[in-house]
């Protein structure tokens, strides 16, 4: 038996809906399940990774863990993919950049509405938060990006068989359009 | 917040106008004029009377930096914010402005007194640092100027009774050759133009060789002769003084000395084109030159040079207006200059079709630049054999350089085409050159190699602008400050301009932080090849011109900022964590990164 391609994903400040894309692509991952194995991922619940071919990060970059993850991600995989607008552009969680971190944080655990004893959190179990929200490629070296948000079933099986068959990576317009 | 007197002021203003959409923008000035900005009242009153939607009218309003939806401060300053302008120290001088009169930069003081900010080049390179108080032109900035601005705007002084000498704009012509040494005689050319005919005037201009002197060089005899020859019901010239190409000032001072040349060239070009109307669309920037241009205008149509019957020949009537910019670079792009006179955004238009043949409200137009113009003047007084005495084959005559920067005699020079660099260099006494930027922004960045290259089409082209960096320049410097320029410049219309322009300025700033690697210089070159590919137009095709010249011609000066590893995050990782930090007290080893790339 050849030796399967090794693939890792994680989500950082995302949504987790790149990865609920990755899942539907149905029954197309048995087929694909044939070629890869998985290492560290939400789906394996593995949570240190070893030496992968190929990582795909879903989500920006918001905090301290995420930037260890990034870069160990980045050790550890030849290639590595930005996964949807979050991970490219920073996307919906990076819409706090246009407020200071204090002004986040005292709205949502000092000033807002309905809150009992309110208090910044400062438990050392808790990631430290970036001042901003940085897309992956402001922290670690990216090989391929992946717009979409999330980039569809089809769109990820495309780049994962063409990927994986060392194919240049091709999209079918229907796959890279978003209106 | 519009009370009744301003009210009345407005309702004259609209009284005093057709309700023609085309006034919009001339309309809009008018009212940031009057009430340091554009009250909803006005607005509202703009959609009623000249047919147009709200949504419209703000997207005019938020096009063009001049206009404003909040209320400016009493004394609004803004301060030229060109490399030169920088090199002379205009940064530090903002700061001290700002502590003085307790106004941040970009703000609006609370009691409306005073607004500070930067602008793009203002046009004084000459003379600067420069700044504009209300649209009036202020230029050779020092601290001992600024204490006096201080004290007048503390004490309310109204503007014009500030003393003269702070507004002074001197000419400053260094070097002369045939076209300002020569005399010039008012009427003579559209004389000569009315005796042989149109079709002798435009074989006279194409023998002559002119070339557009915006930069881009096109025969003014062939595009005379493209709408002389489109037929429709109205032809229009126009002529394009928005000198805004950073470190260009020799339309200002030929506006300034020489604005009668400047009509009679628009004048024989309307005998030729069969125009009635001609448009000299003027930088905001230089709306201090109004007055006199105005003045002259006037005394022109008293001399029957302008108006109905020019110079005795029946039907032969034209007259020229002015109409001002409000701090869009992109309104000197031909089509974007017809948008906005026409009232709108300065979006350029797809071409072709050309102005030539679509225009001004779609009809054949002219547009030329200010140099243009009057040379033609010149051509038609003194033939085409006189124009044709210096230059070379391909580049006849001669070109006004803009020079400012390090040398010691910055001004206008009027220099043959086929002038080598390093003789221009010599006659500005400019020493230990390090580069020289010709063209502007979206010019070229000419390493001293190259010093023997020429002034020429075929060579080294340019609008005028000629800006010298010694070596005690960070060069790198100079380069952010244009690609920044163009990011603040695009109009937003076509994505890879747009996108693209915000891009570099990030990817460049990481090299500037030091925290790029040898990949990130790659992706600027992509980025900046990308951008030449795709842009709509001339302000995208050329905005990465800085980064990639400077890569290619000053490699060292990027180099010489990069981080050894294979790649680095773009900011501090561990300082980006402070403010948590300060917010939540910790100090565990948690509550830190470890800086440095994978």
């Amino acid at each position: 038996m050849v030796n399967k391609v090794r693939i890792a994903t994680a989500s950082l400040a995302g949504c987790f809906g790149c990865h609920m894309s990755l899942l539907d692509i149905d029954e197309r991952l048995i087929e694909l399940v044939a070629q890869i194995e998985f290492d560290r991922t939400p789906l394996t619940d593995i949570k240190q990774i070893g030496s992968c071919d190929v990582g795909l990060i879903e989500g920006g970059v918001c905090n301290a863990e995420n930037v260890e993850v990034l870069k160990a991600f980045r050790r550890h995989c030849n290639i590595l993919v930005a996964v949807g607008a979050c991970a490219i552009n920073g996307g919906v969680p990076a819409m706090r950049n246009q407020y200071s971190l204090a002004e986040c944080l005292e709205e949502a655990y000092l000033s807002g509405s309905g809150i009992d004893n309110p208090q910044i959190p400062s438990d050392p179990e808790l990631p430290l938060l970036l001042n901003q929200v940085h897309p992956v490629h402001d922290v670690v070296w990216i090989d391929y990006f992946l717009p979409g948000c999330p980039p569809s079933a089809d769109t990820l099986f495309t780049f994962l068989g063409e990927l994986l068959s060392g194919q240049p990576i091709q999209f079918a317009y229907r796959q890279i359009r978003y209106d | 917040m519009v009370e009744d007197k301003p009210k009345q002021i407005l309702q004259n203003m609209l009284n005093d106008r057709e309700s023609d959409p085309t006034h919009l923008l001339q309309t809009l000035i008018e009212v940031q004029q009057a009430f340091r900005y554009i009250p909803h009242d006005a607005i509202d009153r703009l959609a009623e009377s000249l047919g147009l939607g709200r949504a419209f009218i703000l997207g005019v309003i938020e096009f063009y930096s001049f206009l404003h939806l909040e209320p400016r401060g009493e004394y609004d300053i803004l301060l030229s914010d060109n490399a030169t302008d920088q090199m002379q120290g205009s940064r530090l001088l903002a700061e001290l402005l700002a502590r003085q009169l307790d106004v941040g930069i970009g703000g609006t003081r609370g009691d409306y007194r005073v607004s500070l900010g930067y602008t793009s080049c203002t046009g004084m390179g000459d003379q600067g640092p420069a700044a504009l108080v209300n649209g009036r032109a202020v230029t050779r900035l020092t601290s001992e100027r600024i204490d006096r601005m201080v004290s007048l705007i503390e004490q309310a002084i109204p503007l014009d009774q500030w003393p003269a000498e702070l507004f002074a704009v001197t000419a400053g012509v260094v070097r002369r050759d045939i076209i300002l040494n020569s005399d010039y005689s008012a009427g003579a050319a559209i004389r000569r133009g009315l005796e042989h005919g149109p079709e002798a005037l435009l074989d006279l201009l194409e023998q002559s060789g002119l070339r557009g002197c915006g930069g881009a060089g096109f025969s003014t005899g062939k595009k005379w002769r493209f709408c002389a020859g489109a037929e429709a019901a109205e032809h229009y010239v126009v002529c394009n003084a928005d000198e805004g190409e950073p470190g260009t000032f020799k339309d200002r001072y030929l506006l300034q000395a020489h604005a009668d040349r400047l009509f009679e060239g628009m004048t024989l070009c309307a005998a030729v084109i069969g125009a009635r109307r001609g448009f000299l669309y003027l930088r905001g920037e230089y709306r201090y030159l109004l007055e006199t241009l105005h003045k002259t205008l006037q005394q022109r149509r008293e001399r029957n040079l302008l108006g109905h019957s020019i110079l005795g020949r029946a039907g032969f009537d034209f007259d020229i207006e002015i109409h001002l910019g409000a701090g869009a670079y992109i309104c000197g792009e031909e089509s974007a200059l017809i948008e906005s006179l026409e009232g709108k955004r300065g979006i350029p238009r797809n071409r072709p079709p050309f102005p030539v043949i679509q225009g001004y409200r779609g009809m054949p137009t002219v547009v030329n630049n200010v140099e243009t113009l009057a040379n033609a003047a010149m051509i038609a007084q003194h033939g085409p054999a006189w124009f044709r005495s210096v230059g070379t084959a391909q580049s006849p005559g001669t070109k006004l350089l803009s020079i400012s920067g390090d040398c010691e005699r910055p001004g206008i020079y009027e220099f043959p085409f086929g002038t080598p660099i390093g003789e221009i260099l010599a006659a500005c006494q400019a020493h230990h050159t390090q580069a020289v930027q010709i063209g502007g922004a979206a010019g070229r960045l000419i390493p001293p190699t190259e010093f023997g290259r020429t002034l020429a089409f075929e060579d080294l082209a340019t609008g005028g602008s000629f800006m010298v960096f010694n070596q005690g320049r960070e060069l790198l410097k100079a380069i952010d400050n244009f690609t920044r320029f163009f990011s603040h410049e695009s109009c937003g219309f076509c994505t890879p301009c747009r996108v693209g322009t915000a891009m570099l300025v990030r990817q460049l700033g990481k090299v500037m932080v030091g925290h790029a690697t040898t990949k990130d210089l790659d992706e600027l070159a992509t980025l900046g090849t990308l951008m030449r590919q795709t842009s709509h137009c001339g302000l995208g095709l050329t905005a990465a011109n800085p980064v990639l010249d400077g890569l290619e011609k000053f490699p060292g000066i990027f180099q010489a900022r990069l981080c050894s590893t294979s790649f680095e995050p773009s900011f501090d990782l561990d300082a980006s964590l402070q403010e948590a930090r300060a917010l939540t007290g910790r100090t565990d080893p948690g509550a830190h990164l470890e800086g440095g790339g994978v």
